[in-house]
């Protein structure tokens, strides 16, 4: 029998039993399709993670309040941003960042309401979000409270469409605010959409967006960027000490944490190792329990055929010729369900994409990795009954009904 | 070398049923010539089958020899019975045999396809196929499927199929068990005209006029040959 014969005549028995065969195979297109996608979403995650470092900014510490001492509020205040500015060494700048809630902005007859941050002038450079017209706020612009405004991309476009934004005066919750800059376009950044908002200096949000006085001065992250990696360490401890002694508290009991982007990925890539770790489980039983259906469908097959194997053996078949035909069909079904979990898991992984639900990139060698996965599967579980088919006496097999 | 195609000495087959074994073949010593055409009678459970199995390298005596053309079966390992069985033997069945799933053509095509060494090329396979089928009467059949022949047609094609690699020996167990007595005549026919060009055919049948056909009968009993002697019918026919 040529390899092409057995392949036609395995593959005429998968189309009889149509219903039969793809339920064998489910365990099997099951444990391809989770290979597929377990390796899809750890590429997804890694590309994600190598995006976000770019787009956060490289070497960047962040330091957020915590609640570490009993009684008091948390608190970051813009001086504690002054005073690492001032004191630290080896880091390029310094931006404090908050936040303020949807606000109308108008200029002539159009109006939205976009989110803005309050930041101060490192902003550009600390973010890795360059101007993409004129310029950023000052130093002087947040020490004077100068009333000026920088736009994110999207907003300008919505706002100004073809006319150059740059000085014109625009009106934001009740304040008016003059245009000085115009950021290029950066897109999202993890749930943050850098064009669809307003930039305006930290005190002007201070003196002319907070109604609660308690709020005054306060801001959610400071963001410091050390000059090279090698640096970060130093500028880390130096930013302890500093704030340590601007809130009066000890370094063992700080109400502050500092975290690198590396501190905050790995947070995130714990949730994507615990899912991509039950991928893999349900790849490895599902791949074992494909294997024990083809098994138990080619001993099923085995019986079922007994006269034709003796009928075989007595027209001169070998054991091996046997033996082969058995394997062969056994891979041909596990390859047959293999195709079939590639294509659900390049669809699944696909779909995860596609739904938001998890970054995921196709990697070529997992379609090679999920076939020879199941061609393994064939081979491994096709062995015991075709075995058992080579050994059957020609005799009893001829009287088998 | 002498004529014999086959020599068998005392060939001896027990099977472990229980407490007292089963003597199937109890020392049967037989010579069969070249070019005979030998019929097996005998009772279920006479042992005819089991000589079949026997001298169609499917079973091993338990004891005696046997020799197929001057050659020790009984020391061939299994790749050199299954080519023994390929080449030298061709097998037709009571129940024909033929692989439901295959065409015609296909069946009687396997014995080439498991042929060791030797091998012919796909267009030589299918000529070889598809004269051997002719010879039989069914070039028109070609690409039917067994259930789209009738029984005697299935027979010719499973004959087509022992004929296929040109074997010096043809066993037929009871090859017209299943047929109606017109295909039975038609069956009969083709293996005299088989024998008359030179294939040793040695058929098991309990149908004393099916056994008639042959030039030699010999009948079995509790695994021994009761009686071996020409065919005197067949001898007056010869004469006439």
């Amino acid at each position: 029998m040529t390899l092409i014969e057995v392949i036609g005549l395995a593959w005429e028995g998968l189309v009889l039993n149509k219903l039969r065969s793809f339920l064998t195979t489910l365990g099997v297109i099951i444990g391809v399709a989770a290979v597929i996608l377990m390796i899809a979403i750890s590429a997804g995650a890694e590309a994600a993670i190598a995006d976000q470092i770019n787009a956060l900014g490289a070497n960047l510490i962040i330091v957020t309040a915590a609640r570490g001492v009993p009684g008091r509020p948390p608190t970051l205040v813009y001086d504690d941003a002054l005073a690492i500015g001032r004191t630290v060494k080896g880091i390029t700048g310094v931006a404090a960042e908050q936040n303020l809630a949807d606000q109308l902005i108008k200029w002539g007859n159009v109006s939205f309401t976009t989110p803005a941050l309050g930041t101060t002038p490192d902003f550009p450079v600390v973010r890795g979000a360059p101007l993409g017209v004129a310029h950023f706020f000052t130093q002087a612009d947040l020490d004077r409270k100068n009333k000026v405004i920088v736009l994110g991309s999207k907003v300008a476009q919505d706002l100004f469409g073809e006319v150059s934004p740059v000085d014109q005066e625009v009106v934001f919750g009740t304040t008016r605010l003059t245009v000085i800059g115009v950021m290029a376009p950066k897109g999202k950044v993890a749930d943050t959409d850098y064009d669809d908002r307003v930039y305006i200096p930290l005190t002007v949000l201070y003196q002319r967006f907070l109604a609660n006085p308690m709020m005054n001065n306060r801001v959610r992250t400071v963001y410091a960027q050390a000059t090279s990696r090698e640096t970060m360490d130093s500028a880390i401890s130096q930013i302890k000490s500093v704030l340590a002694q601007q809130h009066g508290v000890t370094l063992a009991n700080p109400d502050f944490i500092v975290q690198t982007q590396e501190d905050i990925i790995q947070t995130q890539q714990a949730t994507t190792e615990t899912f991509r770790t039950l991928l893999g489980w349900v790849a490895a039983v599902s791949l074992l329990v494909g294997g024990i259906g083809i098994m138990n469908i080619m001993l099923v097959s085995v019986t079922e055929r007994t006269r034709e194997i003796g009928v075989r053996v007595s027209i001169g078949a070998r054991p091996q010729d046997v033996r082969r035909q058995f394997l062969l069909e056994a891979m041909i079904l596990s390859l047959f369900g293999g195709l079939i979990g590639v294509i659900a898991g390049v669809g699944g992984a696909w779909l995860f994409d596609e739904m938001g639900a998890m970054r995921t990139v196709l990697v070529p060698w997992s379609l090679g990795l999920a076939f020879v996965a199941s061609a393994v599967v064939g081979i491994f579980f096709g062995y015991f009954p075709a075995t058992k088919a080579a050994n059957l006496d020609p005799i009893e097999a001829l009287r088998h009904e | 070398m002498s004529s014999s195609l086959i020599q068998t000495e005392n060939l001896v087959k027990t099977y472990d049923t229980g407490e007292v074994p089963l003597r199937a073949l109890d020392g049967v010593s037989l010579d069969i010539a070249r070019g005979e055409f030998l019929a097996i009678m005998g009772h279920s459970g006479s042992g005819k089958s089991t000589l079949m199995n026997v001298l169609g390298a499917l079973d091993r005596p338990t004891a005696g020899r046997y020799l197929l053309e001057g050659e020790e079966v009984g020391e061939m390992d299994v790749e050199e019975l299954a080519d023994l069985r390929n080449r030298r033997i061709g097998f037709i069945f009571q129940s024909f045999n033929l692989l439901p799933r295959l065409s015609a053509l296909q069946n009687v095509m396997l014995p080439i396809r498991y042929r060791v060494g030797n091998r012919i090329g796909g267009e030589e396979r299918e000529e070889a196929s598809i004269a051997a089928l002719e010879s039989v009467g069914l070039g028109e059949r070609l690409h039917h499927r067994p259930n789209q022949l009738s029984g005697g047609q299935q027979q010719r094609v499973a004959i087509a199929r022992a004929l296929v690699n040109q074997p010096a020996l043809l066993l037929a167990d009871e090859p017209t068990g299943n047929l109606d007595s017109k295909s039975s005549e038609e069956i009969m026919g083709i293996l005299h005209t088989l024998n008359r060009q030179g294939v040793t055919i040695v058929m098991v049948t309990h149908e004393s006029d099916v056994a008639n056909h042959a030039g030699r009968i010999i009948h079995m009993k509790d695994g021994k040959i009761i009686s071996d002697g020409q065919n005197g019918k067949m001898s007056q026919e010869r004469a006439q």
